[in-house]
């Protein structure tokens, strides 16, 4: 190459040329001396390629972040400063939160975007019982207060099945 | 307390290696799990910490390979206790530096622990002494099973099990082995093979994790990433990765001998020497002569019987069981000191080294090595 690169950070010119594979993508990183160092580059062991892409790439699409991702979780009230500083997340729902900001660090840290491992059978059941529960609870309300007492019945009976099956799960 | 009843139990990691596994020291396979609904615990407020502690350590207390084991809560614990814990790898450091509404859970045999409100609301590892994936990662998902009927966890189909870090999310495992190499060091070609290793998405770390230092030729290899893929698969790529590290360790030994016998045979007569007769041992020292003996072992200058010695010196010389052993709180001359004490008894009554280092004895343990790997790959 004839041209002498430009830092991705701050434009001087680049000296350290960081090649990562990931997803058969290739992520090219160019960083002036200092820079590198800053980042813990010349420490190989220091330094994380997918932490440096996040932060590089913020720096040119700021403005876009924060047009696609929430300011703040509204589950948990923690921020997407708070995030970029940390690199680590408040809650679960952070993850919906930050979504638009998190795939595209996801993309350069891990082999796919997709869960293909394990998962929480029983717990997932669980829940979904509960759910089923609460959401028929709330119907169950709603009946009374509109004096459908027929309907409230048959909510009440199916809250007791299920509440019946979950005992059941649980005690097995 | 809790200290007594580790050092009266026998410890997969320094009793363990009864067969001869003369690369990997020991595997670990980690899970990072959060409840549902509860903020993850760098962000949680302390009544939610608790909240979390007071459900999860009941819940991990009565889980069946927890039977008779140790359950603390980490603020009870000294700084002696704690960093014990730490190096013994059953605490990380993380937790020891944040002990409010944090615990710990150890099985008797110290192969299982959990830990309570570290980065994430649970950690759990297995830990078995020599080459054996499977085993851990079937020893710690039987674990994760039994916790998640009692408890539900943060979960999405699309992302899998969700971590306060994004680096975890999805399988949640970190699976690493404790590997030896003493003749990848002596030859440097250490930084080749951490480059080589890191472009495949594996990590190289050195005995204490994340930020720790290599001394002793013992490495940390760990997969990096943990979304898209199974914990089969990764666990398959990572062993792959771990049969090349120790094709190319194998190989630099008998590089070593077949060119410079004398210089290795000097290099681990002068460690032993050493550690019979030093009166100052820095534990830094101390690791790198303890590292050259087992290396020793393995070429058959010492006793087989010395290799269980060596693996429990790697974790007693450290600082903080120097000072348990001493009986009290004691600077770091004054460890050096007690250090080379410690070590010289060890060594008292061992027989100095075969004075030849034979070709045939890494031969012979080729082809020990080889039935150890291809047990765990068949596994598979």
């Amino acid at each position: 190459m004839g041209k002498s690169l430009k830092c991705d950070v701050c434009d001087k010119i680049a000296t350290v040329h960081l090649t990562q594979i990931i997803n058969n993508q290739i992520h090219k990183i160019d960083l002036c001396e200092s820079c590198a160092e800053e980042k813990g580059i010349t420490n190989p062991d220091g330094y994380s390629l997918a932490d440096l892409l996040v932060k590089s790439e913020d720096a040119s699409e700021d403005a876009a972040d924060s047009l696609e991702s929430l300011d703040e979780c509204p589950e948990c009230g923690y921020t997407q400063k708070e995030f970029k500083k940390t690199g680590r997340l408040g809650c679960e729902q952070c993850y919906e939160t930050f979504r638009p900001l998190l795939s595209r660090a996801l993309d350069g840290m891990h082999r796919g975007d997709q869960h293909k491992g394990k998962v929480p059978e029983e717990a997932l059941e669980r829940k979904s019982y509960e759910d089923r529960i609460s959401s028929l609870e709330g119907d169950l309300q709603k009946a009374i207060a509109n004096e459908q007492y027929e309907e409230a019945a048959q909510y009440r009976d199916e809250i007791l099945e299920l509440k019946r099956s979950l005992e059941a799960e649980e005690t097995a | 307390m809790v200290i007594k009843d580790i050092f009266d139990g026998k410890s997969v990691m320094t009793e363990g290696a009864a067969k001869k596994c003369p690369v990997v020291l020991m595997t670990r396979v980690r899970l990072a799990r959060n409840l549902s609904d509860h903020p993850f615990p760098g962000w949680a407020k302390m009544p939610q910490k608790k909240d979390v502690l007071e459900t999860c350590l009941p819940a991990v207390a009565t889980l069946r390979p927890m039977k008779s084991g140790i359950t603390a809560e980490i603020e009870e614990l000294s700084d002696l206790e704690k960093q014990i814990l730490v190096e013994r790898h059953l605490i990380s450091r993380e937790l020891s530096g944040t002990p409010e509404s944090a615990g710990v859970v150890i099985s008797k045999d110290q192969s299982v622990s959990v830990m309570i409100n570290e980065e994430d609301h649970l950690r759990m590892q297995v830990v078995k002494s020599g080459y054996r994936f499977k085993s851990a990662w079937n020893a710690v998902n039987n674990l994760d099973t039994a916790l998640e009927g009692g408890l539900n966890y943060a979960f999405s189909s699309r992302l899998g099990y969700l971590t306060a870090c994004p680096t975890n999310v999805g399988t949640g495992m970190r699976a690493s082995a404790m590997m030896h190499l003493p003749a990848l060091v002596i030859s440097n070609q250490m930084e080749k093979v951490v480059r080589a290793v890191n472009q495949l998405g594996i990590a190289v770390r050195g005995l204490f994790g994340e930020g720790s230092d290599a001394s002793g030729s013992i490495f940390q290899i760990s997969n990096q990433t943990t979304l898209g893929e199974s914990e089969e698969a990764i666990i398959k790529r990572l062993s792959s990765v771990l049969k090349t590290i120790i094709d190319q360790e194998i190989n630099a030994r008998e590089k070593i001998l077949e060119t410079d016998p004398n210089k290795l045979q000097d290099k681990i007569g002068r460690a032993f020497g050493i550690l019979q007769n030093s009166h100052l041992l820095s534990s830094n020292e101390c690791m790198n002569l303890v590292s050259l003996v087992r290396f020793g072992v393995d070429l058959e200058m010492f006793p087989e019987e010395m290799r269980n010695i060596v693996d429990r010196l790697f974790i007693e010389c450290q600082p903080g069981h120097i000072q348990y052993h001493a009986g009290k709180s004691i600077d770091t001359s004054e460890r050096d000191a007690y250090r080379s004490e410690y070590l010289r008894k060890q060594f008292e009554n061992v027989d100095k080294p075969v004075n030849s280092i034979l070709k045939a004895a890494t031969e012979e343990e080729n082809a020990d090595m080889e039935p150890n790997n291809e047990e765990e790959s068949e596994k598979g």
